[in-house]
């Protein structure tokens, strides 16, 4: 009897255990939920001072290897649109040539990111294939160099574009060992992550980025990924599309229409 | 409770007050040098996502150029330069749109500016217009030929080279360097005009270069003769011979 009673006790005691444990375990739940819908109210409010609300947009681009005649205006007009320092290691955007000779010889090469032109010195060897590749940052849906930043001065918004706090940024250099493109660099006198945003300045203005916009032969296409109507999607409907280190699965945006394998 | 205080050792009272202050000290500092907006929309401050979108512009974009120099932007699209914008020639020129007598775009004028597209090089897409500035009527600036808003040339181009330099060069040192291109390639005067819309023909058949190199074709006779019917007949010829340098090596 007497050890009855005390398993009754025990289990009262269990229950009321149980819904104290219940109720620690929810209560961060819930002032997690309270606090949450308080972030969505701000997140569906949330657009820039210009109207533009960053939620509703996706940016990608093409580049057509086929159509790039390596005259290098996209390089000059980032550096031009984007303060980029003059020197010739520094770069948003450049263009590389490809050479592939019969020997199975490949050279590439990007004399000033392509800004002074390409020279055509000769060699016995005979070429098999040649072209030119734009490179640029790729605004990866799994960006590597985001994931590496200590102090979240490097993200990825919700338009998809990946920007850099330079205000908040220390400079330790990760994101640009991380960044399998070599897309990023340190400003030589704000000592802060530098790369490609797109433009953001002009597209939340609904300009073109301006390496698109001064693109001779329509190499370059800018647009939404997620709307119907867009050069964007018609230009990956149209296209075999590739993208860049695909195995690293950082799940690109800037999609390559006749991307040669060697390219890498 | 006091004898449980009282049993633990004095250097594990002392360190779990350093602890403490070291945690308190912390979760000040974190909050003191977090920003407000940090982790508002994401693990990043909200505000740089405005200070992004702050930054100046230089390019205007061609469609502002239209407003007041509707012209020259009408000219420019009737002719070859339609895809190019006014700003990769005349350079940045957001300043001379909101104030133009003050700021006065570049005007590239001189023999090098052009050939930054048009200079040959064999690495560029064949179709391109290109020239070898040293031997393209040298010493005169381009703009005296070409208007650079509507640089159709004095004449249309009579030679296929002018876009295809890459195969005539190949051609011109091969052994059918006597073949005009207009042999095995008809072409419609409108290609040279418009060349995406109006694409040469190209052979579809090995009858084709059998006309001139089968045993039975009544062709020079220095030409060399292969057997049609048992010289690789499941290909077409092009497969193995690249027709504008036929040489088997
Ligand atoms: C608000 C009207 C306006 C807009 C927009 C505008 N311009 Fe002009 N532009 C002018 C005027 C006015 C002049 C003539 C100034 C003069 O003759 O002294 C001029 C002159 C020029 C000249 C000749 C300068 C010279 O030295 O002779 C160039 C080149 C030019 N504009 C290019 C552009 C380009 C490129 C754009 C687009 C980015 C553009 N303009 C947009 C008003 C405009
Ligand atoms: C291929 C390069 C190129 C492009 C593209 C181009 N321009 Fe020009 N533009 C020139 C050059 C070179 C001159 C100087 C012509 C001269 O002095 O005879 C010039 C001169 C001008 C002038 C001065 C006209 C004059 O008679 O002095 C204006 C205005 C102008 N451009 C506006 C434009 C606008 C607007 C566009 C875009 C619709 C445009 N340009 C696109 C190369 C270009
Ligand atoms: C930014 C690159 C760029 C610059 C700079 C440029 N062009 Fe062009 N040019 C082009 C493109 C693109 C075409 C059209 C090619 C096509 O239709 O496939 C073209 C076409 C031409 C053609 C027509 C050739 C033909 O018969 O098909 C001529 C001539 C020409 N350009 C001359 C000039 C001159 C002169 C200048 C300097 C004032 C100049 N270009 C500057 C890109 C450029
Ligand atoms: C003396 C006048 C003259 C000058 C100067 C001149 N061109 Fe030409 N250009 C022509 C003529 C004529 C043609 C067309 C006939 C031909 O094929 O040669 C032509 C054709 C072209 C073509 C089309 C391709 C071709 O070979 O037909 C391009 C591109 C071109 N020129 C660019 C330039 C550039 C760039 C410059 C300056 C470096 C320049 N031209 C200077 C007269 C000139
Ligand atoms: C004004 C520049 C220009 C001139 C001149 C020109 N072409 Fe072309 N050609 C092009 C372009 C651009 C293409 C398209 C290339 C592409 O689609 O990649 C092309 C494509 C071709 C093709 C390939 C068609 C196909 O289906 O792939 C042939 C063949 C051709 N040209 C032959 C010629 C011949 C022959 C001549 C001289 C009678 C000539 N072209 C003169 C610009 C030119
Ligand atoms: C002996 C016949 C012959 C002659 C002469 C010839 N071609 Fe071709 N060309 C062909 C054949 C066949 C093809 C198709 C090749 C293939 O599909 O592999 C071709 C393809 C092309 C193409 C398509 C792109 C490429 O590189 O295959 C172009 C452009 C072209 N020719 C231009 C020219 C030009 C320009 C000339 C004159 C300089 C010329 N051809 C002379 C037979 C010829
Ligand atoms: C208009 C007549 C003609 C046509 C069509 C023609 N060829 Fe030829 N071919 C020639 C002549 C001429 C020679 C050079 C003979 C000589 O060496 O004197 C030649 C040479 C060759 C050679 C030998 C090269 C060497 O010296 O080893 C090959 C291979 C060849 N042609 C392949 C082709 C193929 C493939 C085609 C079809 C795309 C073709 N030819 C179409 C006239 C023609
Ligand atoms: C499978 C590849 C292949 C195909 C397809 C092919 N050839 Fe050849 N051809 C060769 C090779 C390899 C040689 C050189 C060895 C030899 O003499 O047999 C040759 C030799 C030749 C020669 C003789 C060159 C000389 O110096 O005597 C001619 C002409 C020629 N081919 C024309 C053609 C024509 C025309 C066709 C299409 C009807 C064609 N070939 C299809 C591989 C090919």
């Amino acid at each position: 009897m007497e050890n009855n009673i005390s398993q009754t006790d025990k289990k009262v005691e269990r229950r009321s255990f149980l819904k104290k444990l219940a109720i620690l375990a929810l209560a961060p739940i819930a002032f997690g939920f309270l606090g949450s819908t308080d972030k969505l109210k701000t997140i569906k409010k949330w657009m820039l001072e210009n109207g533009y609300v960053p939620n509703n947009h996706k940016w990608g681009m093409g580049i057509d290897i086929n159509k790039c005649i390596g005259c290098g205006r996209c390089a000059v007009a980032c550096k031009n649109e984007n303060n980029v320092p003059q020197e010739p290691f520094f770069f948003r955007t450049w263009v590389e040539r490809y050479r592939i000779y019969e020997d199975g010889d490949i050279q590439v090469d990007s004399p000033n990111g392509s800004i002074d032109g390409f020279e055509n010195w000769r060699t016995n060897k005979k070429m098999l294939r040649s072209f030119f590749v734009p490179k640029i940052c790729n605004h990866c849906e799994n960006p590597p160099c985001v994931q590496v930043c200590p102090v979240g001065a490097t993200f990825k918004g919700e338009d998809g574009v990946v920007l850099v706090d330079s205000d908040y940024c220390v400079g330790c250099r990760y994101c640009i060992q991380a960044c399998p493109y070599g897309a990023r660099f340190l400003h030589p006198e704000t000592h802060t992550a530098e790369k490609c945003t797109f433009c953001y300045h002009r597209i939340v203005q609904d300009k073109l980025p301006a390496c698109v916009e001064v693109c001779p032969t329509q190499a370059r296409v800018f647009g939404e990924l997620n709307k119907k109507a867009s050069p964007l999607v018609r230009f990956l409907r149209m296209n075999k599309i590739g993208v860049l280190k695909p195995s690293l699965n950082t799940e690109p945006k800037v999609y390559y229409a006749n991307l040669d394998m060697e390219v890498k | 409770m006091k004898k449980f205080l009282q049993k633990i050792p004095e250097q594990v009272k002392r360190l779990s007050i350093l602890l403490v202050v070291v945690v308190i000290v912390f979760i000040i500092a974190t909050s003191l040098l977090t920003p407000k907006d940090f982790g508002l929309i994401g693990h990043f401050r909200a505000s740089s996502v405005q200070n992004n979108a702050n930054k100046k512009m230089q390019y205007a974009g061609q469609e502002t150029c239209s407003d007041c120099h509707e012209d020259m932007w009408k000219t420019k699209n009737a002719g070859y330069h339609k895809n190019l914008s006014c700003e990769v020639c005349h350079g940045p020129s957001l300043n001379h749109v909101n104030e133009p007598d003050q700021f006065k775009p570049v005007k590239p004028k001189g023999r090098t500016f052009c050939p930054v597209c048009h200079e040959y090089n064999p690495s560029r897409p064949t179709g391109f217009p290109q020239i070898v500035t040293a031997s393209h009527n040298p010493r005169k600036i381009c703009i005296t030929c070409h208007n650079p808003h509507n640089p159709t040339p004095p004449q249309t181009p009579k030679d296929c080279s002018a876009c295809h330099a890459e195969i005539s060069n190949a051609k011109s040192v091969s052994s059918h360097m006597d073949i005009p291109c207009t042999k095995c390639h008809k072409t419609s005067a409108k290609h040279r005009l418009s060349p995406r819309e109006f694409l040469p023909t190209k052979p579809t058949q090995r009858e084709f270069c059998g006309q001139c190199h089968s045993k039975e074709a009544k062709s020079d006779e220095s030409i060399p003769r292969i057997n049609m019917t048992t010289h690789e007949p499941r290909y077409v010829c092009w497969q193995c011979h690249y027709p504008h340098l036929p040489e088997a090596q």
